[in-house]
């Protein structure tokens, strides 16, 4: 047993802190894995999120009334309901009409699993917010600014990519940036409908362990250095965009 | 070159255009003068279809472009315009702006661009300032930036609307000497202008415009020494 492990061990015999993640195997790795769901279930949102949201921009901007129609009662729909109420309606109204399909063992297995519903849902709830964030970042550009790109032949769609989205992302960047730590902390809800994250982990070893309270401290620390980690990284990109002699 | 024959244009209750003609040729200059609100930036606009209009006939190089089935690309590979205010893609360096249409939207060559767009800075008198924002340059580097930006799609036609009005006048020869190099060069230019001195040395024709018709038009000596209108004689004895 290594240092680290005995200091734990006597932490909890000595003074009943009960850290169990810190010297046994299996609540450890329970842990972990339960992080690194949570790390790749924010990711895949996040970026799913953003396509979202920039698809929908480009769509609000349709002239087709219908379309705008469309988005604008997806971005209500997922605005102003509970996001573990979208949760639940994915994987119990929607998942309980979708087939089931073999998986390579043969076993009947649902089409999409707990985490690919988890995955739909909250990317879905971020991304209405980020077209929202997005249409107000397009709003920004001046409308001159498109009036060039328009005189120098460029199509509605190029100007989108080219132009209007890397000026209109610049803008936006702070009020993605809390929506994209909303997400991450959104993910929690996972645990509603059994997908391992770091929460489920962390209440499976307490209900074993029964030390709800040092639980309870290693999941918001490892929240804030997960959360800390989106916004640093956020900042970076803040800070490889900025534009030279332009302020936005 | 450019034809426009009886064009109107209203923007609700307001008739802005009220049968505009006018035809410039080849390599000609053509400056048009006239009060503000007059509709020369409209006029301008609708050349290269930014504005549409209600009813007439524009033709650049035989091209309708009052039509529904406009080919938009090919016009304006044709027209370049130049506007008051720059316009420049902030995000971009003074190279990278001149670069990005003819690759993004040609599909031309990065390299032989590329080659060209330095050329272009250095036509405008801007060599050493490729790497340069348009944050970090000053209005009328700004403004010949535009212009290069605007020859790089090798344009048959160059529009410039008031290109001068947001300078300082110190900055506002800079340009206007890149464009007389233009036009020299033989560009076929169709210039709005409140510089006299300017559009009376350079232009072919001179258009004065008022309240959305075309009131005068002549060689500019004629035009600036004796015009004709009683409308072009106030405005010149007021400016002038
Ligand atoms: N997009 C628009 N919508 C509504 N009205 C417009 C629009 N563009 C121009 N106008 C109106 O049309 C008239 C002519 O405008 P225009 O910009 O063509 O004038 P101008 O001769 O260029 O004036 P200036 O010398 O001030 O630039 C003005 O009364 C203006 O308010
Ligand atoms: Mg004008």
């Amino acid at each position: 047993m290594g240092e680290i492990e005995s200091f734990f061990v006597w932490l909890n015999e000595a003074h009943g802190i009960n850290l169990s993640i810190f010297y046994d195997a299996f609540d450890r790795s329970r842990l972990l894995r339960g992080a690194l769901t949570t790390i790749s279930l924010s990711c895949i949102c996040l970026v799913l999120s953003i396509a979202i949201g920039i698809a929908g921009a480009w769509l609000q901007g349709s002239r087709v009334r219908l379309v705008r129609n469309v988005v604008q009662v997806y971005i209500q729909f997922f605005r102003n309901t509970p996001p573990l109420v979208q949760l639940f309606f994915f994987y119990f109204a929607l998942g309980s009409i979708l087939p089931m399909v073999q998986d390579t063992h043969g076993a009947d297995v649902p089409l999409i699993s707990n985490f690919g519903w988890a995955v739909i849902s909250f990317s879905f709830f971020a991304g209405a917010f980020n077209v929202e964030i997005f249409r107000a970042g397009i709003e920004a550009v001046p409308r001159t600014t498109v009036e060039a790109a328009e005189a120098l032949g460029y199509s509605r769609l190029k100007a989108y990519i080219w132009i209007i989205l890397p000026l209109a992302f610049r803008v936006c960047l702070p009020a993605l940036n809390n929506n994209l730590v909303n997400l991450v902390k959104t993910t929690t809800l996972a645990y509603a409908i059994g997908v391992p994250e770091l929460f489920y982990a962390a209440a499976q070893i307490w209900s074993e362990v029964l030390n709800v309270q040092e639980m309870m401290n290693v999941l918001l620390v490892a929240f804030v250095a997960i959360v800390g980690a989106v916004v640093w990284l956020v900042a970076r990109v803040e800070r490889l965009l900025r534009i030279p002699g332009y302020h936005a | 070159m450019v034809a426009l024959k009886d064009v109107r244009k209203s923007f609700g209750p307001l008739e802005v255009l009220k049968g505009v003609s006018l035809s410039v040729m080849k390599g000609e200059v053509a400056c048009i003068i006239g009060p503000s609100g007059s509709g020369k930036s409209t006029l301008i606009r609708c050349i290269n279809a930014l504005t549409p209009i209600d009813s007439g006939s524009i033709k650049v190089e035989g091209q309708e472009v009052n039509t529904p089935d406009l080919d938009k690309l090919t016009l304006r590979r044709k027209v370049g315009i130049i506007f008051q205010q720059y316009n420049l893609f902030p995000h971009k360096t003074a190279l990278q702006n001149i670069m990005m249409a003819p690759i993004q939207v040609l599909k031309q060559d990065r390299q032989e661009v590329e080659s060209r767009a330095r050329n272009l800075l250095k036509r405008v008198g801007l060599e050493g300032k490729e790497s340069g924002y348009p944050g970090e340059l000053s209005g009328g580097q700004q403004q010949r930036v535009a212009i290069a930006r605007s020859l790089a799609m090798n344009p048959d036609v160059m529009l410039f609307d008031e290109v001068t009005a947001a300078l300082d006048p110190e900055t506002v020869k800079e340009v206007l000497v890149t464009i007389k190099e233009l036009a020299r060069d033989g560009m076929t230019c169709i210039i709005v202008t409140h510089e006299m001195a300017f559009a009376r040395e350079l232009a072919d024709q001179v258009y004065f415009t008022d309240k959305g018709v075309i009131v005068e038009h002549g060689r500019p000596d004629a035009f600036f020494s004796n015009p004709q209108d009683p409308r072009s004689r106030q405005f010149l004895n007021r400016i002038l």
